[in-house]
């Protein structure tokens, strides 16, 4: 039972993990870059859905789609003015622009006067609930993470699968220049995706809000989103959750029963082994370069 | 305009090119010297930090710079070269044997880390080195028979045989000639096989393997320096410090530490140096601004990253060559004057290479 308990604690926190990984690999695929900014992202979402809760005073549905709507405006606007421009240079160009991203976006929320600094708790209307089934004690909170985590790879799923702009992604990820000569507008759609990276990483900062607290540091927990989004495989979108369930379980269980310290370092430990077994990740497709 | 008449092979050889770069770099090593004299203890100080932090980003520019391999993980390297640095030096070892030491282990920890280098590259090796930079400061935070765990641990001051070296200016000395030192190696190597090997690795994988280059036997040893070198600046770091414990050692240090080197302007040697000033200094120059900015901005405990994250963008967007290529713009422009033109360092467009195909 308690296996069973910590499982479910560990695929909560994996949802949270997977959903950031989600925003990774949104980009790598379509752009082959790497954002060290989703964490930061996520941390801005959670934000934005304070505003709009606590100081404008809208409910909760409402603000929850307020702040997706507005994190995807961030998400186009910043690829748009700082990612676009140097598309095409060396891969680590991006890597450090995103990093740079992560600090001023943190340096700002610190900024903003009486709220930046301190740390807020998201009113939610599902706080404190849960229901006990036998010995095992759910959550409303971790509930919610799994459904709503659910509900939203179905609904990019259907993205990719059925609509017109998740075709277009799906081919502009494969070969750009390909999509280019089909009449996809490239750069736009890049944009989109980042809006789109942006509005899942709003999710995944509403959906952890209520489980930890919404601070300007929350951002870090992007780092260990990383281990997620390799150990699934750097370019697949099911991956990138199963990577984020399975860091989430094995952190779960080591943190109790392991000794102290590996809590916090398991999902870098299961990543290295991952990288030396398996360089691909679980799902992650392998393409040698002709010379 | 200058044009070096060259009359000797071993002109090609020499690290001094022509009369100009042997009296500038005579100047800078004159006053680097007399600067114990010239400056106040504060500014030693500060000195002597961009000294150790200059050997650090040598050996990260000789990594991610010269030899292409992005580490986000560089400060962990630091941390054992500090951590055995005091752990010698309580054991009663002085300053010489300690600092071999720090660096062999750092080197040979390095070693470690640069085996995942040989199958993955890319982003995959910047996560493997960040989860390396993560789990090696749990270890110092747990292994507390050792280092002491969070509490840290204090350094003395560095013994060199049998003469305590604890004034600042005697550390200074000892800083600038292990700089020094580390510095000629550097560029010494950068012209030997070794390095050559380095930048062809950098330029493209495939050819530097179809010319004959083991690539595992490179940038393992790429790894293996680099790390020596951070070792060496984390023992000085950690003298300097007199105190050290693992959240020095963070990721957020690692990400200064390429920061530095980014700033500075990636593949010159130069830039490790400049990249080191700019990061002692700016933090300076934050301080010296804070009076006249509003509370709400200067009390905010997040503007030191707001002035590092729009430094970075701006760097990457308008001079991905760094401090360093910014010089060599205004050099030429002046060298060349009246003929300089626009499109002179014009960025080459560079397709990009897919990660994904390897």
């Amino acid at each position: 039972m308690q296996f069973l308990q910590l499982v479910i604690g560990g695929v909560s926190q994996g949802c949270i993990y997977g959903l950031i990984a989600l925003g990774f690999v949104l980009i790598y695929k379509a752009t082959e870059t790497v954002s060290f900014a989703q964490g930061e992202l996520m941390m801005l979402g959670a934000f934005a859905g304070l505003l709009a809760m606590g100081f404008w005073g809208f409910p909760f549905w409402v603000a929850v789609l307020a702040a997706m709507a507005a994190m995807a405006a961030v998400g186009y606007v910043i690829e748009r003015a700082v990612i676009q421009p140097i598309l095409g240079q060396p891969a680590f160009s991006v890597v450090m622009l995103t990093i740079g991203i992560g600090y001023v976006l943190r340096g700002l929320v610190t900024m903003i006067p009486g709220i930046g600094t301190d740390t807020h708790t998201l009113a939610v209307p599902y706080k404190d609930m849960g229901f006990q089934w036998g010995a095992l004690m759910i959550n409303a909170e971790q509930a919610v993470v799994v459904g709503a985590t659910a509900a939203l790879c179905l609904v990019l799923y259907l993205l990719f699968k059925h609509t017109k702009l998740g075709i277009a992604m799906q081919a502009m990820s494969q070969n750009q220049l390909a999509a280019y000569y089909m009449g996809i507008p490239v750069k736009r759609l890049n944009s989109m995706v980042w809006a789109l990276a942006a509005m899942v990483a709003a999710v995944a900062g509403l959906l952890l809000a209520p489980i930890t607290f919404v601070h300007a540091n929350m951002g870090f927990i992007g780092l260990k989103a990383f281990p997620a989004a390799v150990v699934g495989g750097f370019g697949s979108l099911p991956g990138a959750i199963v990577g984020g369930l399975v860091i989430g379980v094995v952190e779960s269980l080591s943190g109790f029963y392991l000794p102290d310290g590996f809590k916090d370092t398991a999902a870098y430990i299961v990543v290295l082994i991952m990288l030396m077994v398996m360089p691909n990740g679980l799902f992650g497709e392998t393409t040698r370069k002709k010379v | 305009m200058r044009f070096v008449f060259k009359t000797d092979y071993s002109q090609d050889i020499g690290l001094a090119k022509h009369k100009g770069h042997v009296f500038w770099y005579g100047l800078l090593m004159l006053l680097l010297v007399l600067s114990p004299w010239l400056l106040q203890e504060y500014w030693l100080a500060q000195l002597t930090f961009v000294l150790i932090y200059s050997i650090v980003g040598l050996g990260l520019m000789l990594l991610a710079g010269f030899t292409g391999l992005f580490s986000i993980g560089h400060a962990a390297f630091l941390g054992v070269g500090a951590y055995t640095q005091a752990v010698c030096t309580q054991a009663g070892m002085s300053f010489v044997p300690a600092l071999v030491c720090a660096t062999g282990l750092s080197a040979a920890v390095g070693v470690v880390v640069g085996l995942p280098a040989l199958r993955v590259k890319g982003i995959y090796l910047g996560i493997a080195t960040l989860s390396f930079g993560f789990i090696v400061e749990e270890v110092l935070a747990r292994w507390e028979s050792v280092t002491g765990g969070n509490a840290g641990i204090h350094l003395k001051a560095p013994d060199l045989w049998g003469q305590s070296v604890s004034s600042a200016e005697g550390f200074y000395f000892l800083c600038l000639f292990l700089t020094v030192l580390s510095t000629l190696g550097v560029l010494n190597l950068l012209r030997s096989p070794t390095g050559r090997a380095f930048v062809a690795i950098r330029d493209s994988e495939i050819s530097a393997q179809s010319m004959g280059i083991h690539l595992a036997y490179y940038k393992t040893l790429s790894f293996a320096i680099s790390a020596a070198l951070a070792g060496l600046g984390g023992a000085l770091y950690g003298h300097k410090m007199q105190f050290i414990s693992p959240d020095q050692f963070s990721v957020l240090q690692s990400i200064d530490l390429l920061l530095m080197i980014v700033v500075g302007g990636l593949g010159s040697v130069h830039g490790a140096f400049l990249g080191a000033i700019f990061l002692i200094v700016l933090p300076q120059l934050i301080s010296l601004t804070k009076d006249s900015l509003p509370d709400a901005i200067a009390l905010a405990p997040g503007l030191q990253s707001l002035v590092y994250g729009s430094v970075l963008i701006a760097f990457v967007l308008f001079e991905p060559m760094g401090m360093y290529g910014r010089w060599l713009k205004v050099r030429t422009y002046f060298q060349v004057f009246p003929f300089y033109r626009q499109g002179m360092f014009k960025r080459q467009k560079a397709f990009q290479k897919s990660d994904r195909l390897r």
